[in-house]
């Protein structure tokens, strides 16, 4: 029973990172690129690490936990990555298959431009 | 079934979503598409550094993932940041 | 010195982490992992000038619980759209205007949208007054931020701002 629970877990989560690179692959524009990895992967890579903290749970030397803390760990991480990524990307101006909204195309400029959402992303983590 | 169906499938389908993160970092074509791609690398091989430990029932392996978590993070950031800036420290 | 730690949740939070890193429960773990969250919030203490408030401890718990589930069904609805259909994608940025204050509320906020239902978070406004997203698959914009609004900013408010 628990060889299928762990097998489960260990093919779901192998699945959800080939897809996640499979997005990373045949997606068009890097907006819809950043979709794949930063959910894809994170759940996938989520998903075996459940898998080897019940692993090691069950074999008798006592619960593993610390895989908890890896999981918890990217699932903070991913986000902020995936939305610096997606911030430089603005700023870089690249090409992207849905039109900005009003007012976002004249973006201000300078090098003081995105200190309030840095601030944000510092108090995150 | 674990060891003798799941575990070989699951390292396959790592080993191509490796392959495919790598085909993404070689092709580009934009800066931000390379540090993604080398993101998803990261997360690629803690999930191979993962499934290794439990083959071969070592829980070792998992300081590894942790020092990869940490260190891919922080490189992501930090070339987001040069990408934004052109400046890691201020 | 022996001044009582000025975060005392993330004192206890770093002990819990230390425990987990360590993997163990002995006494001596727990007693050094108390040892270092009472000393690192006591030398960081300078650089989070601001303690957040937790208002709605519980409301907060059920959040974290909704967002969970919404992780999976929204990665399993990514997937599909990855392998089934990549060319009849519908991108699209939409602005996401912004009830929340403080920094952290909206921080989480970002983080949350990042993680769930087929979107990521682009850009804070300079103003704080909009949330640039950016939707893989969105059919009906409107309805994208009013569920983003409804779901997970209207929470957070009353977490981190009652009034």
């Amino acid at each position: 029973m628990m060889d299928l629970l762990l097998s489960f877990l260990i093919l779901a989560g192998a699945l959800f990172t080939f897809i996640g690179s499979l997005g990373l692959v045949r997606l068009r524009d890097f907006y819809t690129r950043l979709h794949g990895p930063t959910k894809a992967s994170t759940l996938g890579v989520g998903s075996l690490l459940v898998a080897s903290a019940l692993y090691f749970s069950t074999r008798g030397e006592g619960v593993s936990l610390h895989e908890v803390l890896v999981t918890l760990f990217l699932f903070i991480t991913a986000p902020v990555s995936a939305h610096l990524l997606s911030k430089a990307a603005l700023h870089l101006k690249l090409h992207s298959l849905a039109p900005l909204p009003q007012g976002e195309r004249s973006e201000p400029s300078g090098p003081n431009r995105s200190t309030v959402s840095q601030n944000s992303e510092r108090d995150a983590q | 079934m674990l060891t003798g169906v799941a575990l070989p499938v699951a390292f396959a389908l790592v080993a191509a979503a490796f392959a495919l993160s790598f085909w993404r970092l070689l092709v580009g074509p934009s800066a931000p598409d390379r540090i993604l791609a080398l993101d998803t690398l990261y997360v690629n091989a803690i999930a191979l550094l993962v499934l290794l430990g439990i083959q071969l029932s070592s829980a070792l392996y998992f300081e590894a993932a942790l020092l990869i978590a940490l260190m891919g993070f922080i490189g992501t950031v930090a070339l987001c940041k040069f990408l934004l800036r052109g400046d890691i420290i201020e | 010195m022996l001044r009582p730690p000025p975060h005392p949740l993330v004192a206890l939070t770093l002990a819990a982490v230390w425990l987990l890193l360590s993997n163990s429960l002995a006494p001596g773990q727990i007693a050094l992992g108390l040892l270092l969250g009472w000393a690192i919030t006591l030398f960081a203490a300078r650089f989070w000038p601001t303690t957040p408030r937790i208002h709605r401890p519980l409301l907060l718990l059920r959040f974290i619980g909704v967002v969970l589930a919404d992780i999976v069904v929204a990665n399993l609805a990514v997937a599909r759209l990855i392998v089934v259909s990549p060319a009849r994608l519908r991108p699209a940025f939409v602005q996401v205007p912004l009830a929340l204050k403080s920094d952290l509320a909206i921080s989480v906020l970002a983080n949350t949208i990042c993680l769930t239902p087929g979107t990521v978070s682009s850009r804070l406004a300079p103003d704080r007054a909009h949330l640039l997203v950016h939707a893989l698959d969105a059919a009906d914009p409107d309805g994208l931020v009013a569920t983003i609004k409804r779901r997970y900013e209207a929470p957070l408010r009353e977490i981190f701002e009652p009034c």
